[in-house]
């Protein structure tokens, strides 16, 4: 009897282990038999994309699959100039407010025509409180956009007017000139109206997806791999090469590495600092710039960061080039300035950074000079509760403990070091809990706005407490003109304010590391992180 | 029996509710929200997500809506993964951590019990010296240490299994094996010592003498008495699978639930961090149990009632 029961047990957990084991396997059968002429690619974007609904996502991997799935009124080219795309061609009005956007015939991958009212949907699901999309902000260049999203406007307010299946009609709050660039981004993208609101979540598998990209969703495993495969209905489907575009969903940036070099991926974002040195020796590493800026905030609202003179010392203090060097060691841009290069300026041919120069050096005796006149000769008086504070993981802690060692060396001052989980340091910032805070800010778009309107008083991302008057005036003139030359004017007008007020420290800029197999060409990498794979190719 | 086991129940409830109810708490006392960013939002727009995910509501409100949806098995929606459900991600992710726990399970206990016999049959010989050996690093190596050397040396060295990725068997055999390490070297120490004990015993001398073949002796007298032990580990052992999983899961890139554990806690992803708190406290109750029963059928001389008795 005992035994018999044993032979039971025995037997049945036997059973439920091989049903596990059946059930787990069996679903996902992996075939990838290679027809002849095919082209195929893999990349790790670095993480499962939160959401695909281009209105809903606000995040760098998310983009760049959407990038590759969806087509706006306009596309970025290789100089992140925007050229017509969806529009067949538009027109903008004397003063700058009103755009009208004629698109061309071309379908959903579904076979459905793209409509004017498609725009419109998308557009205003984006802005629609109930929705309550985080990046319904990148709409709000659009007339009551704003006030809509706030509940102050009704829906019929906003500026998106469809006057026929192929005319769209924005009017805008202010001159943007960067307007077209805007409509680039995913947050513009249309979706297919009739059938998403035949198919609630839509967007979240394989078989309901449909977008108007270079690419379709062929199947899409959560957490683990998106295939895409060329879109036959994309209107210049003749330019697409790639026949299957793979987006391997790899969070460790070591699992991902391993799996490049094992052969598993064609290509990769987010390299492991300790990779880097050995990637660059072995000639694999690549880089392309990045829109971004890595400084540290001083709370001007504490002693003793509420002197300029003091945050100036401390500026100037730090060598950049080492600091880089022996402990960034991505190849990253000394910074004397706020806004990063590749931004381009009025004047043709010439980038904001290349115009308004560097604001200051890195200079020892000024430093010290300057540490004396705030009442702190060589480091004496210094307050003693002084912390570097700075966000877990990452180099974010060989950053601060090497520029702990440079003031200490250079200044004969000593801060303390604190490090805080992800998102308690987030709200520390936000709280002005701290003394000198570590940030580091990538552009949205492609204009220095996207980092200069940061700092204006009680700005949500100003977060130093510092509030200048003419800072403010010269943002508020800049976002009211459309004309390129006063804007950039009154921008570099306010970078040297905020460069000799110094609230924020630059350090560097950033570049974007990666690495990608030789026989892939022709991917385009825009400064804001996005990767275009439309021309892609794989020669081998 | 039925009195232990429906008091057994009772008492698994309760934790249930105590674990739950102090992770929903705990969860929103630390700092930081599902949408707070580095990058600022609006203050409407941060006004209109918690409106929709009731975030404004007192947090009173939100557990006791909580716990009525949980008791339907409606988890909510993820906070991260927009248009998905915590039910979504668990029936995604179950199969698959499910697989990769099997399989080590079913490793550990054949690998664990066959190489305990041998050093135990074999002890103070090379095979002996040769299993403690190994049972030695299994136990003191952690498991992210062991899956990494066998990422590199095994999958990308000698290109015997992929590295990373999920969908194929040959997927499964190094994650596996990294998670099983731990789990054989315990089982491997456990049988032999006992193996050893049993070995000694008077019945066996018994069995020896009245010329009873060596195969008979080992497998019906010896090893079942061996095993009790054994049984005991595996309350310990569901645990270290279920939360073993998490490290694993991560440098393989399986699709697992696993992850989830650790990563909704740094999205501040509440409904997913009760979820797998739910989850996983279940399991290990259910596991418990289920272990205490096992008892009762491996020795016939413990007895589960619901009193205790001198």
């Amino acid at each position: 009897m005992i035994r018999k029961k044993k032979w039971m047990a025995t037997v049945l957990s036997v059973a439920v282990i091989l049903g596990l084991v059946v059930t787990g396997c069996g679903s996902t059968g992996g075939g990838n038999a290679a027809a002849p002429k095919e082209m195929k690619m893999s990349w790790n974007p670095g993480a499962e994309p939160k959401t695909l609904d281009p209105q809903m996502s606000n995040g760098i991997p998310e983009a760049i699959v959407e990038l590759n799935l969806f087509e706006g009124l306009t596309r970025l080219d290789k100089d992140s100039k925007p050229q017509k795309a969806l529009a067949e061609s538009y027109t903008v009005s004397p003063d700058g407010l009103k755009y009208t956007f004629k698109l061309r015939d071309s379908k959903w991958s579904n076979g459905d025509p793209v409509k004017a009212s498609d725009f419109k949907f998308a557009w205003m699901h984006a802005l629609d409180p109930e929705a309550a999309a985080e990046y319904s902000y990148q709409l709000f260049y659009i007339k009551n956009a704003e006030a809509y999203n706030g509940k102050k406007a009704k829906a019929d307010d906003v500026g998106i007017k469809v006057v026929d299946e192929k005319t769209l009609e924005v009017d805008l709050e202010a001159p943007t000139p960067y307007f077209l660039s805007l409509t680039a981004f995913p947050t513009y993208y249309p979706v297919n109206e009739k059938w998403v609101k035949a198919n609630k979540d839509w967007n979240t598998k394989a078989e309901t997806f449909v977008s108007n990209g270079p690419f379709k969703m062929k199947s899409w495993a959560h957490n683990d791999k998106i295939v895409a495969v060329k879109n036959d209905n994309y209107w210049d489907a003749k330019n697409v090469k790639l026949t299957e575009l793979t987006f391997n969903l790899v969070e460790d940036g070591k699992a991902a590495l391993t799996a490049f070099e094992a052969g598993q991926l064609d290509g990769m974002d987010n390299i492991p600092v300790q990779d880097i040195d050995r990637l660059r020796a072995a000639g694999t590493l690549k880089n392309t710039p990045y829109l971004g800026t890595y400084y540290y905030r001083f709370n001007v609202t504490r002693k003793p960061f509420d002197d300029p003179r003091v945050r100036q010392a401390l500026t100037m203090a730090i060598d950049r080039k080492t600091l880089i060097d022996k402990v960034v060691k991505g190849g990253q841009t000394p910074a004397f300035a706020y806004t990063p290069g590749g931004i381009p300026d009025a004047e043709a041919g010439k980038t904001f950074r290349q115009v308004g120069g560097d604001y200051f050096k890195e200079d020892l005796a000024k430093a010290k000079e300057l540490l004396a006149q705030a009442g702190y000769p060589d480091g004496k008086n210094w307050p003693d509760n002084v912390s570097i504070l700075y966000n877990a993981g990452a180099s974010h802690e060989t950053i601060a403990q090497a520029i702990q060692d440079m003031w200490s060396k250079n200044l004969g001052i000593k801060v303390k070091l604190t490090s805080q989980e992800w998102k308690v340091y987030q709200q520390s910032e936000q709280k002005l809990q701290y003394d000198v805070a570590r940030a580091g800010w990538i552009g949205d778009y492609v204009d220095p706005m996207t980092f200069m309107d940061m700092f204006v008083t009680n700005g949500g991302n100003n977060q130093t407490g510092w509030s200048n008057a003419q800072y403010d005036a010269d943002i508020k003139k800049a976002k009211s003109t459309g004309d390129q030359k006063e804007r950039m004017t009154a921008m570099h007008d306010a970078e040297k304010i905020l460069m000799t007020e110094m609230p924020v420290m630059p350090i560097y800029f950033y570049v974007n590391n990666y690495v990608a197999k030789d026989y892939i060409k022709g991917i385009m990498r825009s400064p804001l992180g996005f990767i275009d794979f439309k021309n892609a190719t794989v020669e081998k | 029996m039925a009195r232990y086991l429906i008091g057994r129940i009772l008492s698994a409830i309760f934790v249930i509710w105590l674990v739950v109810t102090l992770t929903f708490f705990l969860m929103h006392a630390i700092p930081g929200g599902p949408f707070s960013s580095e990058k600022v939002l609006p203050d409407q727009v941060m006004a209109n997500i918690n409106a929709r995910y009731h975030l404004n509501d007192p947090l009173s409100k939100q557990y006791f809506d909580y716990m009525n949806n949980m008791l339907h098995f409606n988890f909510g929606p993820t906070f991260r993964y927009e248009g998905r459900t915590v039910n979504d991600l668990f029936a995604a992710g179950m199969p698959k951590t499910g697989a990769l726990g099997g399989l080590a399970t079913v490793i550990s206990l054949i690998g664990g019990t066959v190489m305990g016999v041998v050093a135990a049959l074999r002890q103070n010989k090379t095979a002996d010296y040769f299993v403690t050996f190994l049972a030695t690093i299994g136990i003191s190596v952690p498991s992210f240490v062991i899956a990494t050397f066998l990422q590199y040396y095994v999958g990308y060295k000698l290109h015997w299994f992929p590295p990373v990725g999920w969908g194929e068997m040959k997927n499964l055999v190094l994650p596996a094996a990294a998670l099983s390490a731990y789990p054989i070297a315990q089982i491997t120490r456990l049988t032999r010592t006992s193996m050893l004990d049993t070995l000694n015993q008077d019945y066996i001398r018994t069995a020896k003498a009245k010329g009873l073949p060596g195969y008979v002796i080992v497998f019906r007298h010896a090893l079942r008495n061996a095993l009790i032990p054994v049984v005991t580990f595996l309350g310990p052992f569901f645990a270290y699978i279920l939360t073993g999983n998490f490290v694993i899961e991560f440098v393989f890139n399986i699709p697992g639930i696993g992850q989830f554990f650790v990563t909704s806690i740094s999205n501040r992803d509440y409904p997913v961090i009760m979820g797998t708190t739910v989850l996983f406290a279940t399991l290990l109750v259910t596991f418990n149990l289920l272990v205490d029963m096992a008892y009762t059928i491996v020795d016939p001389r413990i007895k589960l009632t619901g009193r205790k008795e001198a």
